[in-house]
């Protein structure tokens, strides 16, 4: 296996590139031949507590689509043309047997797709673990924090009998421990590409995120310590260009191409919501409880983002944008959202209205993970640019 | 070769259950359309998971949005309502009830019978079975800052079965958001034995109900269980259930069933009673609105009909002996939002699916995949492969919308259905005659 | 003579067959589908009619035994004549329409001008076409009248005065129209012995059996003992619904026919992609359609074909010279124009742009076969874009990709399957 201690920043940028390009899952395989209890869970976007999978001696897979890099065939035989592509890339990677050393697979309740999308693989990958996670709607913790904690005792015992594995408060705590720094860590990245995004680019920023949903919380760890020290050392002049917060793209994500694109176009990117279960809680948990599944349970409920896949007001969602929008000092806001999908769609005219009222300027676009021509983006992104600098 | 049947030729005759619903259709919204002089409190509240004993026990009048798209799409309405939506800045891509509802809202909220509609008291988001509830929910939010909310989130029967702790998480929201909304905007405490009764009449009515649906086990059948399902079997069991008048229009709807089974008669359509049944077919997915007539015409025309429709089970699943209980209305009402149709997963509707092709000998299964509705339409596909394998049934795929008139294209779907019935007719002839084809040809 | 009609009116091509009682083929035609469909409908029937009357002629020939001729040699290139002699009536249709135009419409000082060049393109045209036809180049069973004539044409007009051509060619669009939708009645012996009279060195004896025989077979009836017309656009025929029948089994049948063993069946039509699967029977037990979208068909070809200005005929060819596949993204007609200007500009090598078209249009074929249950031995590739040769290509990769070694059927012919699968059920019918 490869050391995640890269030479340089370009090293770092170039392994987090062969990792996100590898759709055999090479380092989770490696990983798991090392110890018999080893086991390896998939998930789909957004968010799924890691931290359990993590103290049961599991390796957390995120599985994100396979963008413009996998040709389908199968893929479209299970959904209709109305229907957004990630399932089809990941039903693709399923039936190809590329997914065939995962254990088990976990599909959030984020939309109705990845909702049936469970469905699909308890019938085609039947002798696998397929896990449906319903997130509370109910944040009362009495009422909804009950019902997830009974959730996910159900998780945590289905899970362990896959490799007899029992779970123990330390574990969990020191799971908490790892992912509270993993999450500081991104947040720190996360400062030098808002700070210096002309050092860390958008699509170099993806890419090091990216990593995070497939390594080891502690190889993460030590990869993203590393990667910060690399870029603190890069000098490099910054480019006239606008700050721009991209909203819409959690679960679906945009090809490469198309983020480097919006860049190349005059726009960096200070804010996005692409890999946004990396980030999900943004302060510090506490590690040494005696209950730490309560802490993961209180996190929830009080502590998730503003998130389409979470009930709220369209007010509230409204308010959060604008808040980033001031925090990061950015210009304007790029709504880009995978086609036919539901949840970030929804949300869209009630939060460029809140743009429009705050006189935050925006423009939108759909597009789909294998999109393969940016013509109109780049010429619309150059435009919200151009016309952003005039206004200044 | 079918035989054209002559249709209309019956001089069509309103059933009795049909006038009864029409008038207490008519009642319905004559109610709420005089709230003010009433004070009745007005709920927005969802089809699936929809809790009717429970309003009427607060004594509110229940307004189903979906219903409201649906109608504006039948009254050719829906069209001018997703553009107000989409010049709003709703994407084409998304559910059509949706930007049919906020479209017509925005348009002043005619209802059906052109009396404004009430706007909401109560908006109770019974977030059963489609995620895009929730969304529709929290835009409406925005449009009515003034209702109170109450949000009854049901989880989803992910591994085929009812977990207790989702009773329970149900259980507690009933009690602690549902109810205190219920009794601050009615004014009125919560009094289990009233619930209790309602729970009662319902269960009258769901017997009833499975009577009507079962009558399609004869052949012919004297139902027609998705176009009629949703024009004169389902709509009073949503609007009124747990009403004495609701158990009253279904015992009047069974004594017309029974009528037709006695005097051999088909299903009553648009054009009088079919009269030379060609298929039975069971179908997957909800009907189109914007072209209802004409959509269900083309099956009419060739004799085909519905003996059993899983979108007549969007509002509850009774097939498998559920019923609303007295006995713990509160547990009877989380287990009925648990069962509908779109909260079970993919394995179970296929189950469910397969009961109603053999329970009521159907000779063909068929899809219509609706562009809208993800909830219904994303994994019908592996459905359709599975039942195919499974009972070796022939299956038919079709594409329509909701209430998106641009995606009704009726030649395509003619065209489709054509070749459908075509395959089913050559089954048929095989099965009668096996050497309908001369040896030469096989030579 | 019994004999039963199919016709198969497509999207782009009308197409029939004609079957003897002994569910022989003795005859098919096809012409391109145009505005009037009952015109098309007829073209084909006509030169069906005309085929099965070339076919008699040639049993009636070969059972006589006249030694040492190669009457398949002599027909052939009797059947060249007789469809340029066809295209010479069409031809003097569509110049007098034409003329009538520049008469009706165009500026009276450019008059003079433009029929100057009309009368010395039209004795360029028609001995360019002539000996076209002669030397057996232009392809009856895909080229037709419009192609003929328009590529010709375009060539002989002057181009150096970019509004004089402009205008030439408009003049060429008003006309083609209402000229390819008018039927004419062609004089079938008479046409054959002008042909006849066009092939100087056949000699006297063969030219005379033939027209001995000639007189025999016209005095034979082909009116249709029962009929049943097919397609994409059968609604539009002016037949009665108990000659009509679904595209999906026509196609089946007319596969099953060709090739008994087969069980899957793709068929890939201007509008209309359908996966198949059939019993020993021919019967259809499954089929799939492409939904509302019409991306992935041959009228994507020819919107490709448009766009890179070359004829549909040639991109199939070109793709087979690609060194790799580019990687397309979308089927759909809307995008790709815009991805392949795309990779143009990046300098990609047009082959291997078209051969990931290609790829792309059988990748979603495939997508369609799997919802349809997947291909089973045989396999059977049929409709127009069956005669491309990289589209083949690419079904053979996929099939045994994703299905292992299987037999898999294609045939130049394979666009007549549905006309002829609608012949066997009419011929069905009656027996």
């Amino acid at each position: 296996m490869e050391t995640w201690m890269p030479e340089t920043y370009d090293d770092a940028i170039t392994q987090s590139r062969a990792l996100f390009e590898d759709l055999t899952y090479t380092y989770p395989r490696e990983w798991k031949a090392k110890a018999d209890t080893r086991r390896l869970i998939g998930y789909l976007p957004i968010y799924i507590p890691r931290e359990i999978i993590h103290a049961l001696d599991m390796l957390p897979v995120g599985l994100f689509g396979a963008g413009d890099r996998l040709p389908v065939v199968r893929g479209d035989a299970f959904f209709q043309s109305y229907i957004c592509h990630l399932p089809r890339t990941v039903i693709e990677l399923a039936l190809n047997g590329n997914l065939d050393d995962f254990d088990g697979f976990i599909f959030p309740s984020i939309c109705d797709v990845i909702r049936n999308l469970s469905g699909i693989f308890r019938m085609k990958m039947g002798d696998r673990y397929v896990r449906y996670l319903d997130f509370p709607q109910n944040f009362n913790p009495e009422v909804g924090g009950t019902y997830y904690r009974s959730e996910l005792e159900r998780l945590i015992d289905d899970l362990s009998k896959l490799n007899g594995v029992v779970l123990t408060n330390s574990a969990l705590n020191k799971a908490i421990h790892l992912y509270n720094r993993n999450r500081n860590l991104l947040q720190r990245l996360d400062s030098i590409r808002v700070d210096r995004p002309h050092v860390v680019s958008a699509t170099d920023f993806y890419l090091i995120r990216r990593a995070g949903q497939i390594l080891e919380v502690e190889e993460c760890n030590r990869f993203w310590q590393r990667v910060i020290d690399l870029a603190d050392s890069i000098v490099r002049e910054p480019e006239d260009k606008i700050r721009v917060v991209v909203s819409g793209s959690f679960c679906e994500q945009p090809p490469l191409g198309l983020i480097k694109t919006i860049e190349n176009a005059g726009c960096y990117i200070v804010e996005d919501d692409f890999q946004l279960g990396l980030n999900w809680f943004r302060h510090e948990l506490p590690a040494d409880t005696d209950d730490p599944l309560g802490v993961l349970v209180d996190a929830y409920l009080n502590h998730s983002p503003a998130s389409s896949a979470v009930y709220t007001t369209e007010e509230a969602r409204g308010k959060a944008l604008l808040s980033q929008v001031q925090e990061q000092k950015a210009d304007g806001v790029i709504f880009c959202a995978p086609s036919f999908c539901d949840p970030a769609l929804l949300d869209r005219p009630a939060l460029e209205q809140s743009m429009d009222q705050n006189h935050i300027k925006h423009f939108s676009f759909q597009y789909h993970e294998n999109l393969g021509q940016f013509h109109v983006i780049k010429e619309q992104a150059g435009t919200f640019a151009d016309m952003v600098k005039l206004w200044e | 070769m079918n035989q054209q049947k002559q249709a209309g030729t019956i001089k069509i005759q309103k059933e009795n259950s049909m006038l009864k619903q029409k008038q207490m259709l008519a009642e319905h919204f004559m109610a709420l359309s005089q709230v003010r002089e009433t004070g009745k409190k007005v709920v927005y509240t969802f089809v699936p998971g929809n809790l009717t004993e429970l309003i009427y026990t607060f004594d509110m009048l229940p307004v189903y949005p979906e219903i409201n798209a649906l109608q504006s799409g039948m009254r050719k309405k829906s069209h001018d309502y997703i553009r107000e939506a989409e010049d709003l800045g709703y994407s084409e891509d998304v559910c059509s009830y949706v930007k049919c509802d906020i479209g017509m809202m925005l348009q002043g909220n005619i209802g059906p019978t052109g009396q404004k509609l009430p706007d909401p008291d109560i908006l109770l988001l019974s977030y059963t079975g489609c995620f895009v509830f929730m969304k529709w929910f929290e835009n409406l939010k925005q449009l009515y800052p003034n209702a109170e909310i109450a949000m009854l989130h049901i989880p989803y029967q992910e591994a085929g079965r009812i977990e207790p702790d989702a009773v329970n998480y149900i259980k507690k929201q009933l009690l602690s958001e549902v109810i205190p909304v219920f009794e601050k905007v009615s004014g009125t405490s919560f009094e289990e034995k009233v619930l209790a009764k309602k729970m009662d009449l319902s269960a009258q009515a769901e017997d009833l109900l499975i009577e009507v649906f079962d009558s399609a086990q004869q052949k012919p059948s004297p139902i027609d269980a998705y176009f009629g399902g949703v024009y004169y079997i389902g709509p009073i069991f949503t609007a009124f259930r747990g009403s004495e008048s609701c158990v009253d229009y279904y015992r009047e709807l069974v004594k017309d069933v029974d009528y037709r089974i006695q005097n051999k008669l088909g299903p009553l359509t648009p054009d009088g009673y079919l009269e030379q049944e060609q298929y039975r077919l069971v179908v997957e997915g909800p009907p189109n609105w914007t072209h209802f007539r004409n959509f269900w015409k083309i099956f009419y025309d060739q004799g085909a009909v519905f003996v059993g429709s899983s979108y007549t089970r969007v509002g509850g699943v009774y097939d498998d002996g559920f019923r609303h209980s007295p006995d713990d209305p509160l547990r009877s009402l989380a287990e009925y939002c648990l069962g509908c149709y779109t909260n079970r997963n993919l394995p179970q509707r296929i189950d469910l699916l397969e009961r109603f092709i053999r329970r009521y000998h159907a000779d063909g299964f068929l899809v219509n995949s609706i562009k809208s509705c993800n909830s219904f339409s994303a994994g019908q596909l592996v459905m359709m492969r599975d039942l195919e394998e499974r009972l070796q049934i022939p299956v038919g795929f079709i594409e329509t919308d909701l209430v998106d008139p641009r995606y009704y294209s009726y030649s395509n779907i003619k065209n489709r259905l054509d070749s459908f019935f075509q395959m089913l007719d050559q089954r048929h002839t095989v099965r009668v005659t096996d050497d309908w084809l001369s040896d030469d040809v096989l030579a | 003579m019994k004999v039963y009609l199919g016709i198969d009116l497509g999207s782009t091509t009308s197409k029939a067959v004609i079957l003897d009682e002994n569910d022989h083929i003795i005859g098919r035609g096809i012409t391109n589908t145009r505005a009037n469909y009952e015109v098309a409908a007829e073209i084909a029937r006509m030169e069906a009619e005309f085929n099965s009357k070339f076919t008699l002629l040639d049993r009636e020939l070969q059972s006589q035994e006249n030694g040492t001729v190669n009457w398949d040699d002599v027909f052939l290139r009797l059947n060249h004549r007789f469809h340029y002699l066809q295209f010479e009536i069409r031809f003097r249709q569509l110049m007098e329409e034409m003329n009538r135009i520049v008469e009706e419409e165009v500026d009276p000082s450019q008059q003079d001008l433009i029929r100057s060049i009309f009368s010395r393109v039209s004795s360029t045209i028609n001995d360019t076409v002539r000996e076209r036809y002669f030397s057996g180049k232009i392809s009856i069973s895909s080229e037709f009248f419009r192609d003929v004539f328009s590529s010709v044409y375009l060539d002989a007009i002057p181009s150096d005065d970019k509004d004089i051509y402009d205008r030439l060619v408009a003049i060429y669009d008003r006309a083609i129209t209402p000229v390819e939708n008018t039927l004419i009645s062609f004089q079938f012996v008479e046409l054959v012995a002008e042909a006849l009279e066009l092939m100087q060195d056949l000699d006297q004896l063969h030219r005379d059996t033939i027209l001995n025989q000639l007189e025999n077979v016209d005095a034979i009836s082909l009116e249709p003992t029962d009929y049943i017309g097919t397609g994409y656009g059968r609604q539009l025929l002016p037949f009665d619904e108990k000659h009509i029948k679904s595209e999906i089994l026509c196609h089946a049948m007319g596969a099953h026919h060709f090739f008994p063993k087969t069980r899957t069946v793709l068929d890939i039509g201007g509008q209309d992609t359908k996966a198949i699967q059939v019993d020993e029977h021919g019967l259809v037990t499954s089929f799939q359609m492409n939904d509302r979208c019409a991306a992935g068909c041959g009228r994507y070809l020819g919107y490709i074909a448009d766009e890179m200005n070359i004829s549909v005929g040639e991109l199939g060819p070109l793709a087979m010279g690609a060194e790799y596949e580019s990687n397309i993204c979308s089927t759909c007609t809307v995008f790709a124009g815009a991805e392949l200007r795309e990779y143009l500009n990046l300098g990609e090598k047009k082959e291997n742009i078209l051969a990931g078209l290609h790829k792309a249009i059988v990748q979603r074929a495939f997508a369609l076969l799997a919802r349809s249950g997947g291909v089973r031995n045989e396999f059977t590739f049929t409709g127009g874009v069956a005669r491309n040769v990289a589209v083949v290509k690419y079904v053979k990769a996929l099939t045994i990709a994703n299905y292992g070694e299987l037999t898999i059927n294609s045939h130049w012919d394979s666009i007549f399957m549905g006309a002829l699968g609608a012949a066997i059920f009419s011929a069905r019918r009656l027996s």
